[in-house]
């Protein structure tokens, strides 16, 4: 049931023409972000061009790659459902972008729809001068449409891609939160092979909600895991963000959010655990449009290997923005000679009543604490070890939820087990 | 035993140790005196395995073992405690979770069980019970904002979990009030036996009155300039380093 395509940004146009006339919702949507994708391409993938948002990332071994429309059989469900968290709480599961009915557990507190049933774009992603978001326009076939309604507290809910060998999929997902509703959302990520897993979120938050969502990207090493997501956040909102990027041979997990009312905040905290030949980039704007809002940006790197570590950060204040408080920092520990962190911290600032700061550091394990714990009788291994994860721990306790953050910790743990092995 | 001959020691090429000669019986306490800069925490940080530094000749064994080919981890486990004169903070590491994992790594490399997280708990509240420390000590992180004081009495509660044949405590006592002085002797008379050993490294004759040393040494000129009995302290403390050392040559 598998019919090779042709690889790179032609190969995803020849297939947005083969299934244009079976795909979801409003065709001029999708024929205008084949327009925009056509023009660009994958960003960095072709020599001389490359986007200034894309200074540090390029896709050419994702434009190298080909993938195939597969049919994941049925048998994969035990394997699938034996990677998924022991927990129970509601969960949608997708497998290759696509909705499983049989491993989901719909919330009970949540408005769920799929995106294939009902096929909105909404209105804050756009395609123009975001290739992948124009990818993802062109040939979303499925996604979460995920509503809280007011005053609502849903609790615990679990988002999870399960992906197979030489799939390629583009999930659509919006998550709404009406007035005063919450909501915990744990995004899970994973797979088998060399898959392409570009997803696009639109988050709004209306006024007095509160979103966290803890995402745990934990792909195949041999993946493309290219996510954009889009929050609003409206006055006294709360988008409360955590991006854990363990997997993916490529990972590129870009945000946007925007505070529109009084009083708003939002967190892109994040850290990236990286070895072999591992990219991971990690790209945030944050737009303060309304006073009195704050926003949080904590994102540490532990790069072994020949990994590559890649931050940009900006901030942007608008004019009326005033007591607009914004932090942001950076750190990466490299464990290897060879392992690299780029970062780029972009401040734009147009009112005078602001407090903005950013810092970034670099460094290897200290010496003093190593010889500090060795002189104690603890290996080198462990001390290293230790002196890693209290690195990680800091930027891990921006997680509160005790259930999300045990899931974190297992897969901090799992991915030492795999460097150890 | 702890035997030290002609240990001679650099770090980026400035000699430090110009022939060390210094023999610690089992069992016996000795304590250098020296002053600042002479080489003490040199000599201390050699012999518990540091890498900045160069041994550039001699030998110093303990129970006969090779000190200085060992690793740092594997002298510890060999039994060689060293209380740091400026202790290191470990900033999301626990105290009590860095304890246990060292006494675990040291009772594995000796063959014996581990501890549980309960049975450690006991033995390290025991400890610091006996040695009159808040037990919130345990729950923070390793010397992260623990005062100058704090940091010395976390010395010698590690050195009282892990039971060392052979303790080093590089100025343990300075910057100690009479009180704090008292509970890290205590610390070390508790270990006080046939099977234990100790190198004081202190500035001060202070320390000595309360652990009365089997042997004093004076270390200048990155040597052992005198040795004697526990007179000797005070005698320093009498005429300073200067007129002691212009004897001693
Ligand atoms: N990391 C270092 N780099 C260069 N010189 C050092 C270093 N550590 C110590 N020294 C020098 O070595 C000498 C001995 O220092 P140290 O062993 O700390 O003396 P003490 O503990 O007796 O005060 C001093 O002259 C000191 O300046
Ligand atoms: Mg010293």
């Amino acid at each position: 049931m598998t019919a090779a395509v042709r690889s790179g940004a032609d190969g995803f146009l020849a297939r947005y023409d083969a299934l244009r006339d079976l795909l979801p919702g409003d065709p001029r949507e999708r024929a205008a972000a084949a327009e925009a994708f056509r023009r660009t391409g994958l960003p960095g993938a072709s020599a001389g061009r490359r986007e200034e948002a894309w200074k540090y990332t390029g896709l050419r071994p994702l434009a190298d790659a080909s993938f195939a429309q597969s049919v994941s059989p049925t048998s994969a469900h035990s394997q699938i459902r034996a990677r998924l968290p022991q927990i129970e709480v509601p969960r949608i599961v997708f497998i290759d972008g696509m909705f499983s009915r049989e491993l989901s557990i719909v919330p009970p507190a949540v408005h769920f729809a799929r995106f294939a049933g009902r096929a909105e774009f909404g209105s804050i992603a756009r395609p123009d001068g975001q290739p992948l978001v124009a990818l993802n326009t062109m040939l979303a076939e499925d996604g979460a449409i995920l509503e809280v309604p007011a005053g609502a507290d849903a609790g615990l809910l679990i988002l999870v891609s399960a992906a197979t060998d030489r799939a390629a999929f583009h999930p659509r997902h919006v998550v709404r939160l009406a007035p005063g509703a919450r909501l915990t959302l744990l995004d899970l990520a994973f797979g088998d092979g060399s898959y392409l897993h570009n997803p696009v979120f639109e988050v709004t938050v209306a006024a007095d909600a509160a979103l966290t969502h803890v995402r745990l990207q934990n792909e195949s090493t041999s993946a493309f895991h290219l996510a954009t997501l889009y929050a609003e956040i409206d006055e006294r909102g709360t988008y409360d963000s955590f991006v854990l990027n363990l997997g993916s041979r490529i990972a590129r997990t870009e945000a946007h959010a925007r505070l529109t009312g009084e009083n708003g905040i939002t967190h892109l905290n994040g850290a990236q655990l990286l070895n072999g030949m591992q990219h991971a980039d990690f790209t945030t704007v944050v737009r303060h449009q309304a006073p009195y809002c704050a926003s949080r940006q904590t994102v540490k790197n532990v790069l072994a290997g020949r990994s590559h570590g890649v931050f940009q950060g900006r901030i942007e204040v608008a004019r009326h923005a005033q007591k607009t408080d914004g932090y942001q920092m950076n750190q990466a520990l490299l464990l290897s000679p060879d392992a690299e962190i780029d970062t780029k911290p972009e401040l734009e600032i147009f009112a005078d009543d602001v407090k903005c700061s950013h810092g970034a550091t670099v460094g290897e394990l200290d010496a003093d604490q190593l010889f500090y714990l060795r002189s104690r009788g603890i290996s080198d291994a462990e001390a290293r070890s230790i002196l890693v994860r209290a690195f990680l721990a800091e930027a891990l306790d921006a997680v509160s939820n005790e259930t999300v953050r045990e899931v974190l910790d297992q897969a901090v743990e799992g991915w030492w087990e795999k460097q150890a092995a | 035993m702890l035997e030290i001959r002609g240990l001679s020691a650099a770090i980026e090429d400035k000699p430090i140790l110009q022939g060390i000669d210094l023999t610690v019986p089992q069992g016996e306490v000795h304590a250098i005196m020296g002053p600042n800069g002479s080489g003490k925490s040199t000599l201390a940080y050699v012999l518990s395995g540091r890498e900045d530094y160069a041994v550039t000749a001699g030998s110093a064994t303990f129970d006969g073992h090779d000190l200085l080919t060992m690793e740092p981890e594997a002298r510890a486990t060999a039994g060689l405690f060293l209380a740091f004169q400026y202790p290191v903070e470990l900033p999301g590491v626990g105290n009590a979770n860095f304890l246990r994992t060292a006494l675990n790594a040291q009772r594995r490399a000796r063959g014996e069980s581990e501890l549980d997280a309960v049975q450690f708990l006991k033995l390290a509240r025991a400890e610091t019970k006996r040695l009159a420390m808040p037990e919130d000590m345990l729950r923070r992180n390793v010397n992260v904002g623990f005062s100058g004081g704090e940091k010395k009495r976390n010395e010698v509660l590690q050195m009282a979990i892990l039971r060392p044949r052979l303790a080093i405590l590089d100025e343990t006592d300075s910057g100690l009030d009479i009180d704090a002085l008292k509970i890290v002797a205590d610390g070390v008379n508790a270990l006080r036996g046939p099977d234990f050993s100790a190198l004081i490294i202190t500035h001060y004759q202070r320390l000595l009155d309360y652990i009365v040393p089997d042997h004093v040494h004076v270390l200048a000129g990155g040597r052992i300039a005198r040795s004697g009995g526990p007179e000797l302290a005070h005698e320093l403390e009498a005429k300073g380093y200067a007129g002691m050392i212009a004897e001693a040559v």
